[in-house]
């Protein structure tokens, strides 16, 4: 399964941001990772969730505007020199990074990895080409 | 101080004989010459020599600023094209501008009414009148250039904006007189006060003509103070040649109408009855020296009163008040018109927007339009959203010639508004 991200598009307004997540918690939907990509008129918020369609669902139920899409995600090793490793594949094989953000996993061995490329098939290819690990929906949802 | 004291002072019964006389020369002229209007009379069923009295003008048809968009570039033109020398345009709700033309006898008179209009105020030869209005397609800097010329005042022709070189001018210049709208005012007063600038002082000014913006008598107040000068109210609307229809006198009471070249009536704007004398109503204004394009009975849409009672200036054309409020839903923006259809049409033109809308005025000429993204069209991507809300600007900007601040908003966020005018939440203290 792919990975999914759901993105949140957000009015710079005081308690927005409160808002989403009260939405969520009410949902009992656990958040693995978030990112907030921002403007200085508003900002579009990323979220990495075990149940993305739920997620979706009570959000969109709240008047949100949402949105769901496929990124990749890849496990590194949580040391020097690891993300720059995986940029390198990227950039050799000329596909270009539209934006990513990184949570370590909880035993702390490994970073994830979520990265969205202008091709999510092309950069998948890439990284599997090179011998790199995508990982799939369970692995990341379920950390 | 008088320009024209036998014209400016004539006695309340030779003006209206006078006003009688032109009013039949300009409705023989308007239906002899204009398509438009000789239509309208034929299906009013009434002829110009039906005109006896001056009540009869309420027989005549209406204009609007639809028919003179309708009938865009030439329709309404009662002259020749070799006799026109100056075109200007006014923006209308539909993006199809007004025209306004002048022959070289109506550029002659504009700017004697505008010299009557600056001595009423007691400028003389030796003052210096810096103009701050735009120059080009708007009527508000040319025509008051012609008219300060004429009264042989040193105008400089410094346009709008540019704060400092406008600071600069002054100084170098010792400019004693001001041209410009009550918005700009207030920002230079502004960024005087910041730079520690004294008017009173530093500066040579004497008095300020304002124009172009409905604005407050505390603001007048604020204004007078600052500068420490005298600030007269100026009326005037392109379609009745801009400025210099109605000026105020140093008595600074209302501002005398010129009746010798316009009839006004103040009416209901939904019966289109006359109004007596004292009450608020629409402005309706027929010009009768116009050459080029004699306007009858024009709606300006502008709420205004007569104000009862003689001038002490000795003047007996009648003045009216300060603009109290529009029958429609124009708002004035850095002297420039504006409709919320406009913005309305431009924004149903992208496709990512959704249904709602906001106008936002604040501060002196701040303008904001929040709009509401569409749900479907968003896609997560921070540099898709940047690009509608720099597309919704340059839009706005091209369509407005004013350029808003653009906030975009989620959907389901702005109250929904039935009427136009919940569209539009004026915070600005003119």
């Amino acid at each position: 399964m792919e990975v999914k991200q759901i993105s949140l598009f957000l009015e710079n307004k005081k308690g927005r941001l409160w808002e989403a997540m009260d939405v969520l918690a009410k949902a009992k939907i656990n958040i693995r990772a978030l990112s907030i990509a921002d403007t200085s008129d508003f900002g579009i918020l990323r979220l990495i969730v075990p149940d993305p369609d739920k997620a979706k669902k009570v959000l969109t139920k709240s008047n949100f505007t949402v949105r769901e899409n496929d990124v990749i995600a890849v496990g590194v090793s949580d040391k020097p020199g690891g993300l720059a490793g995986i940029l390198k594949i990227l950039t050799d094989a000329d596909i270009n990074v539209e934006y990513m953000y990184a949570f370590v996993e909880k035993s702390g061995e490994k970073a994830i990895v979520v990265l969205r490329t202008d091709s999510i098939s092309n950069g998948k290819k890439a990284l599997k080409k090179a011998g790199i690990t995508v990982l799939s929906s369970r692995d990341v949802y379920g950390l | 101080m008088f320009w024209q004291k036998d014209i400016e002072a004539l006695s309340r019964k030779a003006l209206e004989e006078l006003q009688l006389k032109r009013l039949k020369q300009t409705a023989h002229r308007a239906c002899k010459n204009i398509p438009f209007y000789k239509e309208r009379f034929s299906k009013l069923n009434i002829k110009p020599n039906d005109i006896t009295s001056l009540k009869d003008i309420q027989r005549l048809p209406f204009t609007t600023r639809e028919d003179l968009r309708e009938n865009y570039p030439y329709g309404m033109l009662a002259v020749s094209k070799e006799q026109v020398v100056r075109l200007h345009t006014s923006s209308g709700t539909t993006g199809k501008p007004k025209a306004i033309f002048f022959s070289k006898k109506d550029v002659d008179r504009a700017a004697e009414l505008i010299a009557r209009c600056l001595i009423m105020t007691g400028i003389k030869k030796d003052d210096v009148l810096q103009n701050m209005m735009t120059y080009g397609l708007f009527t508000g800097a040319l025509v008051m250039h012609y008219g300060a010329e004429k009264v042989g005042v040193l105008v400089i022709p410094a346009g709008p904006g540019n704060t400092k070189r406008q600071i600069a001018l002054m100084q170098d210049f010792k400019t004693t007189t001001l041209h410009l709208t009550p918005s700009y005012a207030l920002y230079l007063a502004s960024v005087m006060g910041n730079e520690g600038l004294v008017p009173r002082r530093d500066l040579s000014l004497r008095r300020a003509y304002l124009g172009s913006e409905p604005y407050s008598e505390e603001t007048r107040d604020k204004i007078e103070k600052f500068f420490g000068i005298d600030v007269y109210n100026s009326y005037g609307l392109s379609e009745m040649n801009g400025p210099g229809v109605a000026f105020e006198c140093v008595n600074k009471n209302g501002m005398h109408l010129w009746e010798d070249n316009f009839i006004m009536e103040i009416i209901d704007p939904d019966t289109g009855k006359k109004l007596p004398e004292g009450e608020k109503g629409e402005l309706v204004l027929t010009t009768l020296c116009r050459e080029a394009m004699p306007i009858l009975r024009y709606r300006t849409r502008d709420i205004v009163m007569i104000i009862p009672g003689k001038c002490k200036c000795g003047r007996t054309h009648r003045r009216i008040s300060r603009i109290i409020g529009r029958s429609d839903d124009m708002i004035i923006i850095r002297g420039v018109n504006i409709f919320p259809q406009q913005i309305e049409r431009v924004l149903m033109g992208i496709k990512a927007v959704a249904q709602n809308y906001q106008i936002v005025l604040e501060a002196y000429d701040q303008m904001t339009v929040r709009v509401e993204i569409s749900k479907d069209l968003f896609d997560g991507r921070v540099e898709h959203l940047v690009n509608l809300q720099n597309e919704i600007t340059e839009k706005l900007r091209s369509e407005l010639l004013v350029k808003p601040k653009v906030e975009l908003l989620e959907p389901g966020t702005l109250p929904v508004s039935e009427g136009k005018s919940t569209r539009v939440i004026d915070k600005r203290t003119l």
